[in-house]
């Protein structure tokens, strides 16, 4: 945590967590706004947004049309103009109409106009599989927005990193992609602080410390990264967990502090392996840590297929035991 | 359809007046406005032709035939209001306020271009189409939210009807009641595709039915039409009433852009058929004779003042200092990241001669 003024502690989700961030800016700061599909009366398809719409009024926490570009659209416009929405996309997967929007204007504006025309706005999106969702609602492409300029990209894996990312992305100058892990939407609880503190966008966590191989992931793909390393620390191999959280820009210092320690490298991610924030993670490797590299870099992603149906998901998501077969790999090498 | 939205026309082609009710608002002193208004628009146009021609600025959109309806809706705003322009509306921005030296950088590759005159609400062009709608409905519903009087207008043509974000911002603007009125200049092309291709619906502003909005049928080419109808629009906005969407039919002489050959799918006689007759400005010249309110040498010194400031106007844009390389890596985020500051400082120690393959990598 970077900051904070709060000291009394709550148990909650992932979820609940980032209910809280909302609650708290919309506390704050008269000028943030939720917006979204659902996100008022039914408090959002995952109650994201529960109850903030009875505690803030439907004039700060808006339902709008099914209409993903027009509302995102609707949202530069209003940040522009002084607000700061919150906009929130249902699933990543629903998010492609706004990518014009996204990409175009949203990312871009500052640029065009040298800093005349801003848009400090956060679109918040759960992503991923792993919860048996129906087609297509279970996407993780984070990497088509990554490798946009002018958007920050985070991905928070624990509560407390959610609440704290997300006030970061709130009161951020620039827009921010907000993912959600929604397999990990209640799947752990931890004592998140209650009041205002942040998590600093481009800062990676290092979850535990090790000397033999780095880990490097974030997400979803946290939690079975985690039970990988522990299984690998029962035979003696010690891992070094990194959760990047923010996907762009990546913490590079911490990548390569760590990955010259050890010298070996797996990074995983959910999503596709070709073009994935992976290889961008493997290049930091490259040219800050080279000629430290005892193995080559182990990637375990999702395959270059489409996020199949969850018939299949568990075969196309990263195991756990996917991961020690790259640690040992890497070891062996 | 074309009949529950006949066109509205105060001025006819000929300069007369077309009703008793419009006589008391067509006064001499608006006339002479809307034409000196017009003339400097046109003059400004030809020279982004002929500037470009000359290679001075990079492909040019022109609005030359459009001038009404970029003039008479310009004027219906408040210093406050938003403008959101598309790429061929500058005619618009720069009655609305827009710096002259500032459009042309922006012909010509500069992002200087994008950055409207202090306090003054002005977006940059929309570029892909029919982007800028939901920008104005957003930018609308913030100045309702604030509890203001201002009002936003957006301009798109005739193909961006066909496009998503064309319905997605009308929408949502019904349902929020945002203060916006939507400007289609109906100039009846997108690029050649003429609009017979484009939709089967016989009038544009019968689109505004689907979102129980009101749908207005102007007369593009008749600036006082647009001038009052615009008004009635924004004050309705302003008084909470909510969207409008404004058909002005019209038409563009000129190609698309200046990379385009419109002579190769349109007859290029029916624009100069126009000329002589639909003309915009033509028709504020022949409204001044009817009423002997035309004054040769008043034209003559509008159509000299409008020369002279679009000459200043090229002279500092071609006085203007180089772009600096540092832009490209300054206004990316509020704080530039590692990768730009590393980019911008391989780009920088290269420029000096130190190849970025012997460079120090971090």
């Amino acid at each position: 945590m970077e900051s904070t003024t709060a000291v009394k502690k709550k148990t909650m989700t992932l979820v609940q967590a980032i209910t809280d961030g909302m609650r708290t800016m919309l506390a704050e700061d008269e000028n943030v706004l939720v917006l979204g599909e659902d996100v008022g009366k039914n408090g959002g398809v995952f109650r994201a947004t529960d109850h903030l719409q009875e505690e803030f009024g439907e004039d700060r926490v808006m339902d709008t049309p099914l209409s993903e570009a027009g509302f995102i659209g609707a949202a530069i416009g209003m940040a522009v103009n002084g607000l700061r929405p919150v906009a929130e996309i249902q699933f990543l997967g629903f998010i492609y109409p706004a990518y014009e929007q996204i990409m175009t204007h949203a990312s871009r504006l500052r640029s065009r106009t040298m800093g005349h025309f801003t848009v400090p706005m956060v679109i918040r999106a759960p992503y991923g599989a792993g919860v048996r969702a129906p087609e297509i609602h279970s996407d993780s492409t984070e990497a088509i927005f990554t490798h946009m300029p002018g958007l920050k990209v985070v991905c928070p894996s624990s509560p407390v990193d959610a609440k704290g990312l997300l006030i970061a992305a709130i009161e951020d100058p620039d827009p921010v992609l907000y993912l959600e892990p929604m397999r990990c939407y209640r799947s752990s609880r931890e004592e998140v602080p209650e009041g205002k503190y942040t998590v600093e966008i481009g800062k990676a966590n290092k979850l535990q410390e090790g000397n033999d191989v780095s880990v490097i992931t974030w997400g979803a793909m946290v939690p079975v990264a985690s039970q990988a390393v522990k299984e690998m620390e029962a035979k003696g191999v010690s891992c070094e967990l990194i959760d990047l959280r923010t996907l762009y820009p990546i913490d590079r210092d911490t990548i390569a502090a760590s990955v010259q320690k050890t010298g070996r490298t797996v990074i995983v991610h959910e999503a596709h392996g070709t073009g994935g924030v992976g290889n961008d993670v493997l290049a930091i490797v490259n040219d800050t840590s080279f000629l430290y590299q005892k193995a080559p870099v182990e990637r375990v992603t999702g395959f270059d297929s489409p996020v199949p149906f969850f018939g299949f998901e568990d075969e196309y998501l990263p195991t756990p035991a996917r991961v020690k077969h790259a640690i040992e790999k890497v070891i062996k090498f | 359809m074309e009949n529950q939205f006949p066109i509205t026309k105060w001025v006819d082609e000929n300069g007369n007046v077309t009703g008793e009710d419009y006589k008391e608002m067509v006064t001499e002193e608006l006339a002479r406005t809307f034409y000196q208004h017009m003339i400097r628009i046109r003059t400004f146009d030809k020279k982004g032709i002929s500037l470009q021609r000359q290679g001075r600025i990079g492909t040019y959109a022109p609005y030359e035939g459009q001038e009404a309806s970029q003039v008479g809706s310009a004027l219906a705003l408040e210093t406050e209001d938003w403008m959101f322009p598309s790429y061929r509306d500058h005619g618009a921005a720069m009655t609305f306020g827009h710096s002259l030296k500032n459009i042309l950088l922006f012909w010509n590759g500069r992002n200087e271009g994008c950055i409207p005159p202090e306090g003054k609400n002005i977006f940059p062009p929309g570029i892909p189409i029919a982007t800028q709608l939901p920008h104005a409905v957003g930018a609308a519903f913030a100045e309702k939210w604030k509890g203001t009087k201002n009002a936003a207008i957006v301009y798109f043509g005739d193909g961006a009807t066909s496009e998503g974000d064309f319905h997605e911002g009308l929408n949502m603007s019904s349902v929020f009641e945002a203060p916006v009125v939507f400007f289609n200049q109906n100039n009846r092309y997108a690029i050649s595709v003429p609009m017979e291709k484009q939709m089967k619906t016989k009038t544009i502003a019968q689109k505004a039915l689907a979102y129980d909005i009101p749908g207005i049928r102007i007369d593009g080419n008749d600036v006082f039409a647009v001038y009052f109808e615009t008004l009635k629009a924004m004050d309705r906005a302003r008084a909470g009433e909510g969207p409008t969407l404004i058909e002005a039919v019209t038409w563009r002489y000129g190609a698309h852009t200046t990379a385009d050959d419109p002579t190769k799918y349109r007859d290029q006689m029916e624009s100069e058929r126009k000329r002589e007759e639909t003309d915009p400005v033509l028709r504020v010249e022949r409204l001044l004779k009817n009423n002997g309110w035309f004054d040769e040498a008043w034209a003559e010194r509008m159509q000299k003042q409008a020369a002279e400031e679009v000459d200043a106007a090229v002279a500092e844009m071609e006085s203007f200092p180089p772009a600096d390389p540092a832009d490209i890596f300054d206004h990316v985020f509020a704080e530039p990241n590692w990768q730009l500051q590393q980019q911008k400082q391989e780009y920088f120690q290269a420029k000096k001669g130190v190849p970025v393959w012997n460079q120090q990598q971090q």
